[in-house]
């Protein structure tokens, strides 16, 4: 490291040291700047093109104006709905093992490790494995299998949940006080139960946002929706037939080349950004605040 | 009963309290009820077996999407063979090079391969530097009134589903580029031959790389800086006693020692880029071939997946699609494996301390 | 009414560290018997393996034989009875913090399954009324969490949680250490106005506190019991010299 008095090689290292400075706040700046740029133009543009008809009436014809995605929100809410049944029960589970069953053993490693892997697979990978699975196996005797349909989306969503809210889940429970569950074992409790009353409902706000965060994430998933759910221009709310989904229609309508139905899109994507920056804040909040009010 | 207290210890406990102890008629009652709780063995061992398999899905999941991809790619694997991944025909008569033509039954995973790599790597190239930049700043000089906000956007840049980004880089960043940036990369850099002007969309390699760049620099950012609060503070005040300035403390006391979690961060962000679907397909013009020029069309591997699958012409084309899809997942199960091992090399232990 | 406890060869051990080394003594029923010695004797390990909360450690284990009453719990029981009839205080307060006051003292009734309203309410009240902590808390028992009292009030709705369900035995490990003085001679007193319902066995490291509460006192040193008996003749006339070190503070 240069020592010397010399004035000039002190100059530079005090101009070095500005200079990056000067580069760490810029290359803040640019990636702050497409942020502001996304959400400003996605209220400019969504805004101003939400109305009620776009939560009531469905896709249009094409020539015909007007038109809404009311069948893509209730798609996606089935779709959602059977993804956080299959996701959450199976992912909360996991993560009582991990935090409460297996602390330390090399099977809770793996698993934990495999879990931080599978979150990084990529969502089409999903959709590929979900169409070899359910759409193009025709089992019979057995629904659902065979064809294009909202069963096969929600499917691929939920194992897209496990790993997070397994996760997540995790993190929460290591979080309760070691005390808490000694506790409930010096009352003669027994473990189910004082796992389930005291130690998951005691890291109950942490888990709920975590699987809301979960949850906000596959809300905006489309890969694997492309070739499970497929899409559906009409009201569908059955299992068993290809249904709409809001970021599946946002990509047809993004690629259309029709004025009105860019339009819907950047409303569509307004309601999604907003459903995800409302998780979001609140796992922040929740997370910041501390699972636990007061637990010594 | 007996009263034994027959020595009375120098310091006297306060004056009994009128309310002592009475006597109690409900306890036996409670004690007979508990006893007949039994013990609930077969209840928690019942509990415990079902959240091991809860835990083991896990490994279930992975298997299983193996097994299926594998099955479903047999097709084209007994067709093609390891070739898939490294040749192409070539049309007899004109030599010129046959990638991707399903009607005509001509399958290379080629073109793919490079387009997913070149933008991937292109991302990288952008968004490294910036990442880095961005955890140096929030790290070691920010203020701690900017520190959460800051944090809590690039949370925020992470959670913005990929359809979104791709929906603005078609009507923002695409037009931007090919109306400001690519004329000036063609006209400073167009002697390279990577860039030239024969492509008026805007699509292309460059657009996808830019918009991955953007996507994955939060995990790269986030990663980075947790590798760089994990390195110890004596580390920084040591160097910093020698009398170096803050770049110097940075570059020696804290780079130095965060830079194989700063690579684990890099990886994970190459894991991410290498499928990311939605935003690369809407802008990469989806043209399966291989160009010099980077301001050219092309396909990556997940976008051809994307764009082709539920629409696949012949059995062999879904086959040949499902086989791009293996590859993907075992190349992003080693890449995020091998991010995971160095992150975790660095700031072992960590989480577990917190408690 | 408590039982005595009979301990006879009781080891221990924590990974390969040998806590507990062959310890064998009676502890009288209805009485109060104090655990004094230095830190890392094996004290506070002695209690957690008379409800069986040693092993609840994986790397923990035990051997010999603990009779509470006349049954043997390490042969007889599984774990859950063990502790559904032996009361346990901890040193720091632990209250549920999801849970209002009510439903602390309620708990060890309520997560065994039981649920008549009446003798609920009726036990709660008794039971916060034995830990003396009833009138500060018996206008808001459903409104406050059990978390927002303050440390001593913690600790008195811990030992009314240990009350409701009617233990023959209550082990307080180190129940006032974390406490300040006026919370700390509440708990004293409590002890006092209880041994007579209830076996209590109370580790502490104040001696004070020992000779001012426990008929019977132990010490223990290095994992072993070096003495065992009668609290004033321990702190007037010890038989073993280490004893004598340790109460006169020539160590420790």
């Amino acid at each position: 490291m240069p020592l010397s008095g010399n004035p000039i090689r002190a100059k530079i290292r005090a101009l070095t040291d500005s200079a990056v400075t000067g580069l760490a706040i810029l290359a803040t700046l640019l990636v702050v700047a497409p942020l502001v740029a996304i959400f400003v133009y996605l209220i400019y543009k969504g805004a101003s093109s939400l109305n009620l008809a776009f939560f009531t009436q469905i896709q249009k014809p094409v020539g015909e104006s007007g038109g809404g995605m009311a069948h893509a929100i209730v798609g996606s809410a089935v779709l959602l709905a059977l993804a956080t049944v299959i996701g959450v029960p199976i992912g909360i589970g996991g993560g009582i093992y991990l935090a409460e069953f297996g602390r330390g053993t090399k099977l809770a490693n793996a698993i934990r490790f495999t879990a931080d892997v599978l979150n990084g697979v990529p969502s089409i990978v999903m959709g590929v494995a979900a169409y070899a699975l359910i759409v193009g196996t025709h089992i019979p005797f057995l629904p659902f299998t065979g064809h294009f349909s909202a069963f096969a989306g929600g499917t691929a969503l939920g194992i897209m949940m496990i790993p997070t809210v397994c996760r997540t889940t995790e993190e929460m429970l290591v979080m309760v006080p070691h005390a808490v569950r000694e506790a409930a074992l010096g009352l003669g409790v027994p473990n189910w139960r004082s796992v389930l009353s005291i130690t998951v409902k005691t890291a109950s706000p942490g888990i709920i946002t975590g699987c809301m965060l979960a949850f906000a994430r596959v809300a905006g998933e489309t890969a694997p929706l492309l070739f499970t759910a497929l899409g559906n221009s009409f009201w569908s709310v059955d299992l068993n037939q290809p249904i709409a989904a809001l970021p599946l229609q946002i990509y047809v309508y993004a690629l259309s080349p029709y004025d009105e139905w860019h339009r819907l899109a950047w409303a569509g994507a307004l309601v999604l950004i907003v459903l995800i920056v409302l998780a979001v804040s609140l796992v922040r909040y929740v997370t910041s605040r501390g699972v636990l009010k007061g637990a010594s | 009963m007996p009263e034994i207290r027959t020595f009375q210890p120098q310091i006297q406990p306060a004056s009994a309290q009128p309310t002592g102890p009475q006597p109690d008629p409900a306890g036996s009652a409670i004690r007979q009820f508990l006893r007949s709780r039994g013990n609930s063995a077969l209840a928690d061992r019942s509990f415990h077996i079902l959240m091991v398999l809860c835990a083991l899905t896990i490994f279930g999941i992975v298997g299983l999407i193996a097994v299926v991809l594998i099955l479903r790619s047999d097709m084209a694997w007994h067709q093609f063979g390891l070739k898939f991944f490294y040749t192409f025909e070539r049309d007899r008569v004109t030599g010129a090079p046959l990638y991707w033509d399903p009607v005509n039954g001509h399958f290379s995973a080629v073109p793919f391969i490079y387009g997913t790599l070149v933008s991937s790597f292109l991302a990288l190239l952008l968004a490294v530097p910036l990442a880095i930049g961005v955890a140096i700043f929030l790290t070691e000089m920010c203020p701690k009134a900017l520190r959460g906000p800051l944090a809590f956007v690039t949370e925020l840049l992470a959670a913005i589903p990929s359809v979104i980004y791709g929906l603005w880089a078609v009507f923002v960043l695409v037009p931007l580029l090919r109306d400001y940036v690519n004329p000036l990369l063609v006209r400073l850099l167009g002697w390279t031959g990577f860039f030239s002007d024969d492509n008026p969309t805007g699509l292309g390699y460059i657009s996808a790389a830019v918009i991955l760049a953007i996507m994955i620099l939060p995990i790269i950012s986030s990663l980075t800086r947790e590798v760089m609060t994990a390195v110890p503070h004596s580390q920084r005040e040591a160097v910093l006693a020698l009398g170096a300035t803050r770049w110097e403390m940075i570059r020696m006391g804290v780079l130095r020692n965060a830079r194989i979690g700063i690579v684990g961060g890099v990886i994970l962000g190459l894991g991410r880029a290498l499928g990311e679907t939605m935003a690369v397909a809407m802008v990469i013009g989806n043209s399966p071939d291989i160009q010099r020029s980077l301001l050219a069309n092309g396909s990556s591997m997940a976008s051809v997946i994307a764009n082709e699958y539920a629409e696949a012409t012949s059995d062999l084309h879904r086959s040949a699609l499902t086989e791009l899809g293996l590859a993907l997942f075992i190349v992003t199960i080693i890449v995020n494996a091998l991010a995971r091992i160095l992150v975790w090399a660095v700031t072992r232990g960590t989480p577990e301390q917190a408690r | 009414m408590g039982v005595g406890i009979d301990v006879t060869n009781l080891n221990a051990w924590y990974g390969t560290n040998h806590t507990l080394q062959d310890i064998n003594l009676h502890i009288p029923a209805n009485h109060a018997t104090a655990l004094i010695g230095p830190s890392g004797c094996g004290k506070s390990t002695f209690v957690r393996c008379l409800n069986r909360m040693h092993e609840t450690n994986p790397i923990a284990r035990v051997t010999g034989q603990v009779k509470v009453g006349d049954q043997d719990i390490y042969a007889d029981a599984k774990p859950v009875e063990i502790r559904r009839r032996i009361g346990m205080v901890f040193q720091r307060p632990n209250p549920f913090p999801t849970m209002s006051i009510y439903d602390n003292v309620a708990s060890g009734l309520k997560l065994n399954g039981y649920s008549n309203r009446r003798v609920l309410d009726e036990i709660v009240e008794k039971s916060l009324k034995n830990s003396a902590l009833w009138d500060e808390v018996k206008d808001d028992l459903r409104k406050k969490s059990g978390a927002s009292l303050s440390g001593g009030q913690q600790q008195r709705l811990c030992i009314a949680r240990a009350l409701a369900v009617d233990p023959e035995v209550l082990l307080m490990d180190e129940p006032a250490s974390a406490l300040d003085p006026v919370s700390t001679s509440k708990i004293e007193d409590l002890i006092f106005e209880l041994k007579s319902q209830y076996t209590i066995v109370i580790v502490t490291h104040n001696m004070q506190q020992a000779a001012r509460v426990a008929e019977k006192t132990g010490f223990f040193l290095n994992g072993r019991l070096v003495e065992f008996d009668e609290t004033h003749k321990i702190f007037t006339n010890p038989t073993d010299k280490r004893t004598e070190d340790y109460i006169t503070g020539r160590f420790g």
